[in-house]
């Protein structure tokens, strides 16, 4: 009977492998040995990363690309903190992702030992749920309650911390039959009253606007919200994390709106008399003066968290629920309708106010995304880190499927992109995948090239090089006299340096040498780091001043 | 306006830091909290008074909602409920105020739990009204220490459809 008994650390990873991971993301160090040296034998891969924000990114970009939970696995002190900015940033974006941290054995606990770090205190905030594991007996338990908590309802991040004194001693493992939550209910139905409500909304209004957030791509609704929009004649205009879940190219769609949304969409909300919420959650980013934001509607707000609904504006319709089985309860009770003045009047907005850029001086950040997404035919997996060159992605490459726009929106998290593009290269190995950075931005992750180049993840790396922290010079530019504080920047040989991981490098200084590169980038069959030496002062437009309506918009 | 929350919770470690900082990081705010088991040893039940107005109570509720070691919240604030907070109270007491505190006590209905020769520890115990009205009794002899439980909070009888253990209200006259 002797023999039956696993470690903790076995246990941990025979329960990883009952809930069907097949990838971790991790970084090992002292108080993680046990559970290293019980994945020495398993069946899970394990992408070594290059430092532990690196791979709970990674984890975070492999549960956005494939829908399933994220695993970052990292040693206790720094090797936890190292994941904090990224499993806020799951948490921001409400992504599904298990952190499994290893911790000093429970005898040493709170005397400040070696690599001592309380991470479950500090992560409290940005955490779904979290667990201090006391007993290896628990563990199989604990492993199925933190998979069912990340991935249903509301998705977000759960920490498992494992004291190394309850990874190494051994107890029986046993399959775990039932989720025990007494307090975690997750409401998946609409209110059938309510549902009712929203429709004869729908049915009085002439003007509907459908708001649709990352909630659309989580729940997997893109084929009902299609369906609803085509039925009721509604536009839709996406959230930052909501793009994808509309097709970019579709006559109804509006692309995205808020502080550097396109005119169209951003009128359309001023000027409908009903706004559909769909999975998204009123940011500050996305409604600018909340006095002004589509104030001559009704609102009604889908969302499966009820404390999103009331949180910054007060609704008239709420439904709590999943978003997918909403949409389906309305467009089972609606009829078609045609709203012809209406659609004529998106179209010509469309018409009147596209997204523009001025073409003259030099290489423009605007033609470079066009032509990724000409030479990728819409199908690439992309990536960005944050700034300006994420609102450019956002802009001008037109998404047409779930998952393919893969960006930190909430916490908003420079270096981001390239472990993101890592993770989703391992979850999607036929996709093209591209990471449009900046050159601010790439250098706070740099270090994961070479975990691409390891693992042979044929990624593309294209860098807008304006040689500033771009978004920051527009904001100094626009609202601080011009006063470029901090916000210039000077760079290593981005080319170099990609040879220097093993990668290839290429520089692209003209139009001319856009299209080759990013031929070349496609076919290599490697990572590649394209340097864009750009138009330095570029600035992102339109854009609705901080705080301002959203009809006031500049460029 | 001031809300009072009866919550419970599973009975985990980290369980009150997790509401704690949920109150601070939202900016809401406890007037006081209490603490302590049920009668099932995995579950604990918090009365929390917070201040707000109709919509920030709502957000309390639904964020408290979210933790997942949180299993129900019940605001009684407009229901009729029963509530008792408990004090003690280090007062100064001289051979000449001795027998007018005493008197005090008396009308309070509160105890003497401790006579030192300078001093006299009192234990109070009632609604919020009168354990201020008690205070405020006893400050003009001077108050050494004081120290309250924050308020604790049951609904009066049963609400209508609400299980306790399979007993009808009638079966535990």
């Amino acid at each position: 009977m002797k023999d039956k008994k696993l470690s903790g650390a076995e246990i941990l990873i025979k329960s990883l492998e009952a809930e069907g991971v097949e990838v971790i993301f991790g970084y090992p160090g002292g108080q993680a040995l046990p559970i290293y040296d019980a994945l020495y034998d398993s069946g899970i891969k394990h992408i070594l990363t290059r430092h532990e924000q690196g791979a709970a990114h990674a984890a975070d970009g492999y549960a956005r690309a494939t829908g399933r939970t994220g695993v970052c696995l990292a040693t206790s002190g720094p090797g936890a903190t190292n994941l904090v900015t990224g499993i806020a940033n799951a948490y921001m974006d409400s992504v599904p992702l298990v952190a499994i941290t290893g911790q000093v054995p429970q005898s040493l606990l709170g005397k400040d030992s070696f690599q001592e770090a309380d991470i479950m205190g500090i992560t409290m905030p940005i955490t779904k749920h979290s667990f201090l594991v006391e007993d290896p007996a628990e563990i199989s338990q604990v492993v199925k309650e933190a998979f069912y908590i990340a991935a249903s309802g509301r998705p977000g991040p759960v920490l498992i911390d494992l004291p190394k004194d309850v990874s190494t001693v051994k107890a029986e493992y046993s399959k775990p039959d039932k989720i025990c939550l007494p307090g975690y209910e997750p409401v998946l139905d609409g209110d059938r009253r309510q549902v009712k409500k929203a429709a004869e909304a729908i049915a009085q209004s002439e003007r509907p606007l459908i708001y649709a957030g990352g909630g659309v791509v989580t729940s997997g609704a893109h084929e009902e919200l299609l369906q609803l929009a085509e039925l009721i004649v509604a536009p839709v205009a996406t959230t930052l994390m909501g793009i994808g879940g509309f097709p970019g190219n579709h006559p109804l769609s509006l692309g995205m709106l808020g502080m550097h949304g396109t005119k169209y969409a951003n009128f359309a909300v001023c000027e409908c008399d009903l706004l559909i919420a769909v999975g998204a959650r009123f940011d500050d980013r996305v409604t600018g003066k909340l006095e002004t934001f589509a104030p001559g509607a009704k609102i009604v707000h889908i969302d499966i968290d009820p404390a999103e609904i009331g949180k910054n504006i007060q609704v008239d319709i709420p439904i709590v629920g999943d978003v997918k089985r909403v949409i389906k309860q309305l467009t089972e009770i609606l009829s078609p309708d045609l709203r012809e003045a209406w659609r004529d009047k998106i179209t010509a907005w469309k018409k009147e106010y596209p997204l523009s850029y001025c073409k003259k001086g030099g290489l423009k950040p605007q033609y470079i995304i066009s032509e990724i997404y000409r030479q990728t035919k819409g199908r690439a997996r992309v990536t960005t880190e944050v700034g300006q060159h994420q609102m450019w992605a956002a802009q001008y490459y037109t998404f047409t499927r779930p998952r393919s726009f893969i960006s930190s929106g909430g916490l908003g998290t420079m270096g981001y992109g390239l472990p993101a593009a890592v993770g989703v290269q391992v979850g999607c190995p036929e996709d093209v995948v591209f990471d449009i950075a900046g050159d601010g931005s790439i250098q706070m992750n740099i270090q994961e090239l070479v975990t691409a180049v390891n693992y042979n993840l044929p990624i593309n790396i294209a860098i807008i090089n304006n040689g500033y922290l771009g978004m920051v010079r527009q904001w100094q530019e626009l609202f601080y006299n011009r006063r470029y504080s901090q916000s210039e920047l000077i760079n290593p040989d981005f080319v170099k340096l990609a040879e220097a991981y093993g990668a290839e490098g290429i520089r692209v200084t003209t139009r001319d040498g856009v299209a080759p590169a990013i031929e070349r980038a496609i076919r290599s069959g490697k990572p590649v780091m394209i340097d864009f030496v750009v138009d330095r002062e570029d600035n992102v437009f339109p854009m609705v001043p901080p705080g301002g309506s959203l009809n006031k918009m500049l460029g | 306006m001031r809300h009072t929350l009866t919550v419970l919770v599973e009975n985990t470690p980290g369980v009150l830091a997790r509401v704690a900082g949920l109150f601070s990081r939202r900016g809401f705010n406890i007037d006081s909290l209490a603490v302590g088991r049920t009668d099932n040893p995995a579950v604990s039940r918090m009365t929390i008074v917070v201040e707000g107005d109709d919509q920030v109570l709502e957000q309390v509720n639904k964020q408290l909602h979210k933790l997942i070691d949180v299993i129900k919240i019940n605001d009684i604030t407009k229901d009729a409920y029963v509530d008792r907070e408990l004090v003690m109270i280090k007062v100064y007491a001289e051979a000449a105020t001795r027998s007018e505190i005493m008197q005090l006590v008396d009308i309070f209905r509160g105890r003497i739990v401790d006579v030192g020769r300078k001093t006299l520890t009192i234990e109070v115990t009632g609604d919020e009204g009168k354990i201020d009205a008690f205070e405020n009794c006893l400050r003009p002899f001077g108050i050494k220490e004081l120290v309250r439980t924050g308020k604790i909070a049951m609904l009066r009888g049963l609400k209508p459809g609400t299980k306790n253990n399979g007993y009808k209200e009638e079966d535990m006259v």
